[in-house]
């Protein structure tokens, strides 16, 4: 027999959050793991824990990408990787005080763009070690690598090269 | 590119008052009204409408996937044709250009497009996640996250490439917030000093919290139609003579240090050392420039333009955005501002609505409210709707809107004039 006129659903004893009853507003939640493949980027992600930071270059026309690709975007050919030199340059700055709700607990913190001597492209990474005032375009900076990798790009992260104060510039050749 | 098809005209629009939260009407209601409005403004009916267009940025703000049939569905459009168009903050330009080519290619005779966001679903912090979720989740989501920090190194680099200042940015803030104290539309329409929006909070170095826009429930409508159809629907529709749309990389840091193309007032000897566009420019919107001048046969923007509805997500772009249109010359966009030349009296008004800084931006909405309000201004019937003239130029013939995505990703221009 499965007609039952006298069935009843089974009820939660949860509840629910409510905001505002006119208009009616309640809270609803959603959260999910993704399975995130980097795919043929994931070289890049790798090399991070052998404290390298991997670029790519067009076999074809040389284009060199500090944030690697895997075909070029100047000409669609294949690229290959190749390592990055550690020490780079400011390319642009800034310094946030608000962000993404994930990211909130972290502010403020520096952003870079990295210019490196023979690749077109740039890298985007946090830099610390500097505040808001101390940063300029041109700085020149190193990277460094987290020991305990998280397979992020921010495994990598810039600080200050010595002798880049930006008041007093010292060259080298004065240091000495 | 070449322009073939069907001449268009845009014979009505609407939009809902653009606020932080509107809770007591979901998306389908707020775009109702304001189809309402441009149904009732010309007397067109359901029947009138061959097909719509669909504009909204992000599943996300919603939890709730095809919202663009839900909007048809609650409008009495099913089961004429429909689409939903995205990219980005460019959403509501593409989806405005796509109505054009529905009408241009003889598929519709009229066409409903319209726009949407309901960004207070979720607080703003959660928002600005959302919307970081728009750049390369691989390369620049985990490093930065924050698009006004993406915004600020861009601006950094104008500021060091053509010596721009903070002032010059605030300056931006200033007219646009000042411009919307006479739209009934507008968010946030205040009376600024630069000392207020330096001292408001910082976001993101240089830019503060008056530098950025605020986000918005918001929808609006724009009915386009064909040469025979506009005619008798309106007597005044408004033709749209060109448009234009162009493209970049997703990744900032991806951008190349080429050469600039050139528009027609400009020459390269103009240019001899700029890098271009580096991260201080926006070659999409210079691209989609291009483009639509051709088609509308414009060759020296300034003097040919009465008007201008431009994407001021930040007030840095917005200067950004001077230059890659061709109001002026790249490196001078500081300038422009600080002379007052995009001001409601100066040589082209600039975002006379308040634009996104002021009018706020719900992101689908936002493209298409450019086009109901640069619509009005052609018409001349700024008060009819503004109930207020202070806005309504002189003798406006023709007016820019310029929808922008992501750092410059995809980047709209459309011509808009009153047809001679």
């Amino acid at each position: 027999m499965t007609i039952n006129p006298d069935a009843k659903m089974d009820e939660s004893q949860n509840g629910t959050e409510i905001y505002s009853t006119d208009p009616l507003v309640v809270k609803s939640t959603y959260s999910i793991d993704y399975i995130h493949s980097y795919a043929q980027d994931s070289e890049f992600f790798r090399a991070l824990g052998k404290k390298k930071l991997m670029g790519s270059r067009c076999k074809k026309c040389h284009y060199g990408f500090a944030t690697p690709r895997s075909h070029c975007m100047m000409c669609g050919a294949e690229t290959e990787w190749v390592e990055l030199p550690t020490k780079g340059k400011i390319h642009s700055y800034t310094t946030c005080y608000f962000g993404s709700e994930v990211f909130l607990p972290q502010t403020p913190f520096n952003l870079v763009l990295v210019e490196f001597d023979g690749f077109d492209s740039l890298f985007m990474a946090r830099l610390i070690g500097a505040e808001q005032d101390d940063m300029y375009v041109g700085m020149p900076i190193v990277a460094k690598f987290k020991r305990l990798q998280s397979f992020s790009p921010t495994d990598v992260y810039f600080v200050p090269a010595k002798g880049s104060e930006k008041r007093s510039p010292a060259s080298p050749k004065k240091k000495k | 590119m070449k322009h073939k098809g069907r001449k268009v005209y845009m014979v009505s629009g609407g939009v809902t008052k653009f606020a932080k939260s509107t809770p007591e009407m979901d998306f389908r209601l707020r775009v109702k009204k304001a189809f309402d409005y441009a149904l009732n403004d010309v007397g067109m009916t359901l029947n009138d409408i061959d097909g719509s267009v669909a504009s909204y940025f992000s599943d996300h703000f919603q939890r709730q996937l095809m919202s663009g049939i839900m909007v048809q569905d609650y409008l009495g459009l099913t089961p004429k044709p429909s689409k939903r168009v995205e990219g980005g903050g460019a959403t509501g330009g593409l989806s405005f250009q796509t109505g054009y080519e529905e009408i241009a290619s003889g598929r519709m005779d009229t066409c409903a497009v319209y726009g949407f966001e309901s960004m207070s679903h979720v607080n703003t912090w959660k928002g600005n996640e959302f919307i970081a979720l728009a750049s390369d989740t691989n390369f620049d989501y985990p490093v930065g996250g924050f698009y006004t920090g993406y915004y600020a190194m861009m601006a950094v680099r104008h500021m060091h490439e053509f010596g721009t200042t903070v002032e010059q940015l605030a300056k931006v803030s200033i007219k646009n917030h000042e411009n919307a104290l006479n739209n009934p539309y507008a968010q946030s329409p205040m009376k600024l000093t630069v000392e207020d929006v330096r001292n408001s909070p910082m976001v993101s170095y240089p830019l503060t919290r008056l530098d950025v826009c605020a986000m918005s429930d918001g929808a609006a409508v724009a009915i386009l139609a064909s040469e025979e159809k506009a005619f008798e629907i309106t007597k005044h529709p408004i033709e749209i003579t060109g448009i234009g749309t162009g493209t970049d990389t997703m990744r900032l840091a991806d951008r190349p240090f080429g050469k600039v193309p050139l528009l027609p007032n400009e020459k390269p000897s103009d240019y001899r050392d700029l890098k271009y566009p580096g991260i201080h420019s926006f070659r999409a919107g210079r691209s989609a420039a291009k483009e639509a001048y051709e088609a509308a046969g414009i060759t020296d923007p300034l003097r040919e333009l009465d008007a201008v509805e431009l994407h001021d997500a930040y007030t840095s772009s917005e200067i950004q955005t001077y230059e890659d249109l061709g109001l002026c010359k790249y490196g001078e966009g500081g300038q422009f501002i600080e002379e007052g030349k995009s001001k409601l009296n100066g040589k082209v008004p600039v975002n006379f609505s308040g634009g996104l800084l002021a009018c706020g931006h719900p992101v689908g909405a936002t493209g298409i409210m450019q086009g109901v309000f640069m619509f009005w201004q052609l018409q001349k019937t700024i008060k009819k709707h503004f109930k207020s003239d202070k806005l309504q130029l002189n003798n406006p013939k023709r007016g820019l809107i310029h929808s922008h995505a992501g750092t410059g990703t995809y980047v709209t221009v459309s011509i808009m004039e009153v047809p001679k």
